[in-house]
Parts: structure tokens; sequence; C-alpha cells
């Protein structure tokens, strides 16, 4: 089987690059591997979604409802807008932190009062964390990200923790290694 | 080697590989990475053009001169290229004439969901259609063959989810070709009616060769396992098929113009049940159809939208259609916008208020339709608004008196707002025509246009004029003002929209995510809470920065999104908004 993973987010929180060092690592680890995500509008403060997939022999690159093994929200409201994509039994990463839409700001449109508590309502395997104030804590507003890949590599059985370390050695400016291994072991200790 | 790639990455190293000459594009998602990656390769002379008619014809010029070359655009480009695309398909290519055409099923980030197969066989020239990066990049370099080979343009089709996804590609080295030379003959390159009669007749026969080929072509391939269920697919849907019909007969189409007839009876003759499933129209069904075989296709497959294994599955009632969650709490749309700071909302924020009819255009700036600027009447197609204002000017008279904008971006009014500026003087106009100019084609990601004096390898060229331009063209009344002056803005265009003359104002500042936008030092906007009324004049901008809290009836500033742009200090009546100084 397949193991099928989906980042979500908003425009400009570093999606793509997430994914693209989640693919790399696949590769790494010796699997067949594609992913998806649309650019264009979406640059634009819009919502980001890449959908990976690697496995003996990967065909398409897209995920269907029901199908993902892994979720990983950079925000609270993009896990409630994906939910319909994790498979039962699967497990919800999120980080707890909301970006207002535009509409939401201008008072046009309401955000949820409890958007992480809805999603643990369909969700018994919800990791919720705020990866932005650990990442303030290390020092580098910037390694959020790479703490949210700590948390995912976790549940993500099969890759070994060192080609992670690998994959982020060969894909952070060499001057920040040090602290990009330490948020990543932040995020792979949290749960 | 093997590298993870994109198609469009992927289209660039076949290209390369493929002993590419030149290529050339006009940005368009989802095309536009093919270009920028194609500047890795310094043997490949590769530039931005100013429209894809342009782009091809340039394309055409280097097959002339004996040279290989490739042309990118997405799917809505190939109709305005489509006009040289017809000649190409009866000139032909003396070096490799390669045309990659980007679709966008779902309509991503397009205005439509046309479905380029059909210009294959209008055109009459082949078409391929890769299924993942790997064959992105191993069809382009075929392309160039069988270009050369039947002396013939040849068509590449991609859809978003080929251009941006990404699989591993493995690579080969450059093959390197010698650029043929160019030879004078008029009989093939000058299409006029006494020539053009011949070529037809080549054309047809050359189709007919290509049919050969095509029933031989090794990627058109059958996968037989159960035979109750024959699939024919192509593209993408392929591997839709391959993963939600895992015991079914497969035939893969990968040059799907002109369809390998032989091969299609073959596999007819072979399985029970036959069905096609295929993104968006009944191409490959119609013919299958006229060659007399019965087949499923539309009845079951839907023809609006993009596929997913999900919907192909559900389709042959191969698994329950899923019901989505039921939640209590829905998440709200999180629709693209202005950035904060961006340097049109002082236009939009002036239409808005002086409830001005405005015929749009296509950009960054047509995010100035959504709520709350709401200041965009229309939106056509990429030059539209000034022809579209003309028209509009014309059934207005007499009967409205509201006044009509035309507003269009630095990049599509060199596209294709030129012609109709003309067009507006020509026929007597006297719209106002608003050019947004952020100095870069802002929407597709920052490219050069010929307005930065910037080429896509990175030379010094020529920067555009565009008072003298617009000027050239017989408009007297033409004024530039600085987007960030709001007072301004709204004068001049108050000013000339009265004025019963033609008239051009150019609104400029560059784009705030420019790079050297980035780099600068700013000051901050605060909200002085005892002075807020909650009258909402700073929400009313749209800016992302800022949010209104419902229940203490205050804006609200976000420092860490705003770049100090000050309009909302511009629009407060209150003194409510200050400067924060140092940051
Ligand atoms: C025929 C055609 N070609 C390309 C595109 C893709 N496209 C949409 S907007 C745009 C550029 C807009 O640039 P500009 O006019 O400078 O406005 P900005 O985004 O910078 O505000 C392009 C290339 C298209 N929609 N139609």
């Amino acid at each position: 089987m397949n193991t099928k993973i989906i980042i979500a987010g908003v425009g400009g929180q570093g999606i793509l690059l997430a994914s693209d060092i989640l693919c790399e690592v696949a590769m790494k680890a010796g699997f067949d591997t594609k992913k998806s995500e649309v650019h264009g509008m979406s640059q634009r403060g819009g919502d980001v979604v890449s959908h990976v997939i690697f496995g003996e022999k990967v065909y398409s690159p897209l995920i269907s409802y029901n199908e993902a093994d892994v979720i990983l929200s950079f925000e609270q409201v993009e896990a409630l807008r994906n939910l319909d994509y994790l498979k039962d039994g699967g497990v919800m990463i999120i980080n707890d932190i909301r970006i207002l839409p535009v509409p939401v700001a201008s008072g046009m449109a309401d955000y949820p009062k409890d958007a992480v508590g809805e999603v643990k309502k369909f969700v018994k395997n919800t990791i919720v964390l705020d990866a932005e104030s650990m990442a303030k804590e290390l020092g580098n507003v910037k390694v959020m990200n790479v703490i949210l890949l700590g948390v995912m590599a976790k549940q993500v059985k099969i890759i070994k923790k060192e080609i992670w370390i690998e994959a982020l050695k060969a894909n952070v400016p060499p001057k920040t290694i040090d602290v990009n291994i330490k948020a990543f072991e932040k995020g792979y200790d949290f749960s | 080697m093997k590298e993870i790639l994109s198609g469009n990455e992927a289209v660039a190293r076949g290209a390369y590989e493929g002993g590419l000459h030149f290529a050339c594009a006009y940005p368009g998602t989802p095309s536009t990475e093919i270009l920028e990656n194609m500047t890795k390769y310094k043997e490949i002379h590769s530039h931005w053009s100013v429209n894809e008619k342009t782009s091809l014809e340039t394309a055409l010029g280097a097959s002339f001169g004996g040279m290989r070359a490739l042309v990118a655009m997405k799917h809505v480009g190939l109709n305005v290229a489509a006009d040289p695309l017809f000649s190409a398909g009866y000139i032909g290519a003396k070096g490799a004439l390669v045309i990659i055409t980007a679709d966008d099923p779902g309509m991503h980030s397009s205005q439509n969901e046309q479905d380029n197969r059909n210009y294959a066989r209008a055109a009459k020239i082949p078409m391929l259609e890769p299924s993942d990066s790997q064959e992105a990049k191993d069809f382009t370099k075929i392309a160039l063959k069988i270009s050369e080979e039947f002396d013939t343009p040849v068509l590449i089709r991609l859809t978003t989810r080929i251009s941006h996804s990404k699989s591993i590609v493995e690579f080969a080295e450059r093959e390197n070709v010698e650029v043929k030379g160019y030879e004078k003959n008029v009989k093939k390159n000058l299409v006029m009616p006494a020539h053009a009669r011949a070529l037809h007749k080549k054309v047809e026969e050359r189709l007919l060769k290509l049919k050969e080929f095509s029933n031989d072509f090794k990627y058109n391939t059958i996968e037989y396992k159960n035979k109750n269920i024959g699939i024919i697919t192509s593209g993408i849907s392929y591997q839709y098929v391959k993963e939600s019909m895992p015991d079914a007969s497969v035939l893969k189409i990968s040059l799907s113009w002109p369809l390998p007839d032989r091969i299609i009876k073959e596999f007819a003759d072979n399985v029970e049940r036959l069905y096609v499933v295929e993104e968006n129209d009944p191409f490959i069904e119609t013919e299958v159809k006229a060659m007399g075989i019965k087949i499923t296709g539309k009845e079951i497959i839907p023809i609006v939208g993009e596929l997913n294994p999900r919907i192909v599955k559900e389709s042959f009632n191969a698994v329950e259609k899923y019901k989505l969650k039921e939640t209590m709490e829905k998440a709200p749309g999180r629709p693209p916008a202005l950035c904060p700071g961006c340097p049109h909302t002082s236009v939009f924020h002036a239409i808005n208020k002086l409830k001005l009819i405005a015929t749009g255009d296509i950009g960054c700036y047509t995010l100035g339709a959504l709520p709350p600027l709401s200041a965009m009447d229309t939106c056509v197609d990429m030059g539209a608004s000034i022809t579209n204002a003309l028209g509009l000017e014309y059934s207005l008279k007499g009967r409205d008196k509201r006044k009509i904008v035309a507003v269009i971006g630095d990049s599509t009014f060199y596209h294709s707002g030129i012609t109709g500026l003309i067009d507006l003087v020509y026929n007597k106009g006297t719209s106002t025509v608003i050019i947004l100019d952020n100095s870069i084609t802002a929407m597709t990601g920052h490219q050069d246009n010929p307005g930065t004096g910037k080429t896509l390898m990175g030379e010094d060229s020529p920067k555009f004029d565009l008072e003298r331009l617009i000027k050239g063209l017989g408009i007297e009344h033409v004024y530039s003002v600085d987007s960030y002056n709001l007072e301004e803005v709204a004068n001049l265009i108050k000013r000339e929209t009265e004025r019963s003359a033609p008239s051009v104002i150019i609104a400029r500042r560059p784009c705030i995510l420019l790079p050297e936008m980035k780099k600068k030092k700013f000051d901050k906007y605060e909200i002085d809470e005892n002075k807020c009324t909650g009258c909402q004049m700073c929400v009313k901008l749209g800016c992302p920065a800022i949010s209104f809290d419902k229940e203490k009836k205050k804006a609200l500033i976000n420092k860490s999104l705003c770049v100090g742009c000050s309009l909302c200090f511009q629009v407060c009546k209150f003194g409510a908004i200050k400067k924060v100084q140092g940051e």
C-alpha cells in the first residue's frame, strides 16, 4: 500500500517547500513518489494544498476523499477544509494558529469558534501544537515548518529519521542547519 | 541520474536533451515554468515574447532558419496564436517546431476549460499527451524528431496535473544538433493561395503517414488484464484509471492525434465492454464512435471539471459515492486577494467611490472585482478591457450617463491592449483607459516584460516609454500618477472620465512583492482605538492586514502583514491611524 500525505495551509506559509522535502525523502528511502499541487491564484493569500504519495509504484498524483494517511495542516481552518480527505483511522496534525481569510477580516464571513474541536469530533488521532510559538522559543520563526515536518515524520514510520535529517541538511541554508535540526527533533519528540 | 521534476521542468530538460536551440513563450498558468527552467541551459536561447501569437511566429522564424524551436503557452494562449498555428500546419518545420499547450481542466487559474486536443485535429498536426514527468521529458524529445521527420509542427498537450505534479525522471545527455541554415523556399514558406493549395494536399498525405506512425508508436500501448472491461485513455486520466481500476484492460494513447485506428480496433475486438476515460471533451470518444465502434464515455464520465481517481471509480460504480462529512462549523472560503500594499488597490477604491463602469482585464488586478472593492464589471480575455469599453460607449451614448473606464495591467497592455487603443482612437472613443503599471507581470509570478528593461536571460533591453508610445498613437491626454496617492488618483480619474476625448492614466508603483521592494525599510501603521469610530472606511480597502473586531467595533491592523503603504491612513477621516516608527 502507498502512503498518502496532504500538506495544507495558506499561500506564503512554505507548503510547497515542505512537500518538496517530503518527496525527496521518499525518493531517498527508495520509493517511487509523486506530488501534486496548484500554483497560480493560490499565491495571493488563497489556500494551498499539496498531495504527496509514495510507495512501490505510484500512479495518480492526486489523493481522493477518505484516503490520506496523514494530513498536516499549517493552519486551523485548513484542517477543517481538508477533513474529508483523511481516511478512517488517519492522523490529523494541526498547527494551532489562525490566519484570517479576507472575507472574515472584513466582516463578511465568520471564522469557526472551535475548528480544532470540530475536527476532533471526527478524528481520534488529532495532534495539535502551536509550532509558531515553539519556533519563536528556538529563536527563529522560520523553522515553524520544520517543527511540523518533524511531527509528521514521527507518524510516517516506514521512513527512517536519519534520511530526514540528511534531506534537511541539503535543503536549508548552511548557517541554519543547527537550528533546523533542533526544530525537527522538537517536532519529532512532540507526540 | 534521477531527479524529482515537475512536468514543466521535465519539458525543459527534454528540450535540452533533444538538442533544442530556441525557445520562447508568453507566461500563463500552468505553462510558465517551462521557459523559466529553460534558462538553466545556456545552449538554448530563450526569451519572453509579448504575446502568444508573436511567440509562435518567432519560433516559426527560428525554424525557417533551421533551428530546433519550441514555444509554450497556456490553453487560451493558443487561441491568440491560432492564426499562425494553422499556417504553420501547412508550412511544416525545417528545424523542428514544438508547440506546448498547457490546458487547465478544473480552471484552477483560467477563464475556461477548453480542450486543446481539438486544435490538433483542426490544424491537422500531430499531438502527444504525456502522463507524467518522465514522459513529458521523453515526449518532448520525440516531438522534436517527429517534427523534422514529417515536416510538421507538433503539439504537446499538458494539463495542470502534468505541469504541476512532480515525479521521478531519469536524465540523459544532450544530443548536439547542427542548425540547418536558411534557404529561400517560397512554395513552402509563403502561404498564398497558389502555394497553399499544393500544401494542403501534402498536409492530408502527411496525416495518413502520421496515422501509420501512430499505429506503430511504442507509447500507444495495450495492457491486457480482465477482458470484461477495456478502457481507452490518455494523459493524466491514464494514471487515474490505473489507480482506480487496477484490474481493467487499458489502451493508453500517447499520440492522440492522429489516433492509432488499428490499435483501437484490435483492443475493441479483444474486450467485452469498451469505455473511454478522458477529461473534458469526448475527443477520443467521438473518433472511436465515427469508426463505428460501440463505446461508453461521457454517458458516465463527467465533461465538466477535472477528474480524479475517485470520480473514475464512482463513474464505474466500483465504489459507493462518497458522502461529505457534515461538520457543524464550516470552513470559510479563502479566496485570493490583492496583497497588503498592492498598488492596484487605490485605483479600484476610486472607481468604487466614483461609481464608474469598469471594463476589466486579466491579471492580479482582476481581484479588484471581489468585495469589498467590487470595482470591475467585465473580464473577457487579455486586452478586451479597452475594446469592450469602446463598444459599450456606443450603446450608452444618449441613453445612460454613467462613465466608463477600462482597466488594464502593463503586461496585458503590451500583450494586446495597444491594438485596442488604436481602435479606440480611430473610432473616436472617449473612454478613459487606466494602465496599472506595477513594472512586472505579477499574476503569473513576476516575469519581465517590455516595460521592465530586462529579458528572460537577464540581459538589458530597451525600456519602453509608455507615455511616448501612447502619445504616438494620437492620444493627447496622458497622465501618470503615483498609485499610493489616493486623492490624486481619484481626482485624476474623475477629471479624465468627464473629458469628451480619449485619455490614458498610468497608475505607477512597482509590485510590492518584487525583491527590491521587499528590501525597502518602511514605517508601519496602527489603529488608535480611542479615536477609531468603527466607520470601516479602512476595512473597505480590502487590505488583508486590516480586520474589523465586531465586538469592540474597532478596526485592527495586523502588524506582521502591514507594509506601510499608508492607504488606510489616507482614508481615515478621524486621524485614528498613526505611523509606528522604526520597525
Ligand atoms: C491569452 C492569455 N495568455 C496568458 C494568460 C495568463 N495571464 C493571466 S494574467 C497575466 C499577466 C498579467 O500581468 P499584468 O497585466 O502586468 O497584471 P499584474 O498581474 O501584474 O497585475 C497572464 C500572463 C491569459 N490569461 N491569457
